[in-house]
């Protein structure tokens, strides 16, 4: 890490130098030698990890399920499912749609943003609460 | 993040590591997303648009559920089937989650055939994938059509429980079985072009790649509705 910070200005310097770069896999305008390093460069993993990807999916479905079908209440239900949930969505995001291979600036441009959610789900929470209690004063317990 | 000390800018610049490489990505004032085709670029910045279109649905069904102050129909009855006179809960809807899990892994099977340049492979996986998600729509089209006429749920009000109920429902599923449809019809296009030859002229599978992310995004929001939705 060391060496890399002194060098990054020798590297900045040595970026803008460079020629405007031809997107490497633009199909139309890739010669040879470039789409051959693309392939080389593009997703490529064993079959292997995709088949274990697709068999922890399959697990943690039929978990989630079981949470179902046992009548498992209350907050160990919630934690239950919300944690299947995420394992599954963590998988998918990062193996299957190949999120973890790809450059830290693809990866913060995508995962960021949704995190402006938890605000949204916060907002709206507090403002139900309050909805539902002005029900129960005003209105009675149902029609 | 190990992957990412290794690789490489397109001319051969050694990229910084870790969270100085987001740093020099974006000043580099040439292109953000380097050795990321552009295609796979945009389709990631619309699945986060999408993102939010689906958060949004989910997260009025939140509110609604919560503000009702009739109970909410219980989804583990509704959506059971009877199997040999015994109900069983959710049967339908785990099994159209397997058939979506299942489509989802041919589909990454395609990417990577895709890769290396096995037409055949890589068409036959498109196509059962395809398969896997019309199977997933049909299933959906018997479950509306079972919940409409035998169980009376209208998107406004049905005899179980909070007349909420039913317009989160079709909403979302309603939505997502859109996408499914759409993503049928899209991969069933790329599927084609991948059997006539079309990418190996060019020399460049990236399109199996992108198509595949819109799939198991596809997949990804039903994560989401089968917890949030089914089984809450």
């Amino acid at each position: 890490m060391a060496a890399d910070i002194d060098n990054v200005e020798e590297r900045v310097t040595q970026q803008a130098a460079q020629p405007v770069p031809q997107p490497a896999s633009l199909p139309e305008t890739a010669p040879a030698r470039v789409s051959a390093k693309t392939a080389k460069v593009g997703q490529q993993h064993p079959i292997k990890i995709y088949l274990q990807v697709w068999g922890y999916l399959f697990v943690l479905s039929t978990m989630s399920y079981l949470v179902d079908y046992f009548h498992v209440e209350g907050m160990l239900r919630w934690g239950l499912i919300v944690t299947f949930m995420f394992l599954k969505a963590g998988l998918i995001v990062a193996i299957f749609m190949h999120m973890f291979w790809e450059r830290l600036a693809l990866i913060y441009a995508i995962l960021v943003p949704p995190l402006c959610l938890g605000t949204l789900i916060l907002l709206m929470a507090i403002e139900s609460d309050y909805t539902f209690w002005t029900r129960i004063i005003f209105f009675g317990k149902g029609p | 993040m190990t992957a990412t000390t290794s690789t490489e800018t397109a001319h051969g610049v050694p990229a910084a590591a870790g969270l100085r490489s987001l740093a020099a990505d974006w000043s580099s004032d040439q292109e953000v997303f380097k050795q990321v085709h552009w295609g796979k670029a945009m389709m990631w910045i619309f699945l986060l648009s999408d993102t939010f279109v689906f958060s949004c649905f989910l997260t009025s069904y939140m509110t609604v559920r919560a503000t009702t102050t009739v109970p909410w129909p219980n989804p583990s009855e509704v959506f059971g089937l009877e199997i040999g006179g015994q109900s069983v809960p959710l049967l339908l809807i785990a099994i159209m989650t397997f058939v979506l899990i299942s489509s989802s892994g041919t589909m990454a099977m395609a990417v990577n055939f895709g890769y290396r340049r096995d037409r055949l492979k890589t068409t036959l996986l498109m196509l059962a994938t395809a398969a896997f998600g019309a199977t997933f729509v049909s299933m959906q089209a018997f479950e509306w059509t079972k919940l409409i006429v035998q169980e009376g749920v209208r998107p406004w009000g049905n005899p179980m429980g909070a007349a909420q109920f039913g317009s989160c429902f079709f909403m979302i599923t309603g939505f997502h079985g859109l996408h499914v449809s759409i993503g049928v019809i899209y991969l069933s296009i790329i599927a084609s072009k991948v059997a006539r030859g079309h990418y190996e002229r060019k020399g460049n599978y990236e399109v199996v790649e992108i198509a595949g992310l819109y799939w198991h995004f596809v997949d990804l929001v039903w994560v989401f509705i089968f917890a949030l939705f089914y089984l809450w």
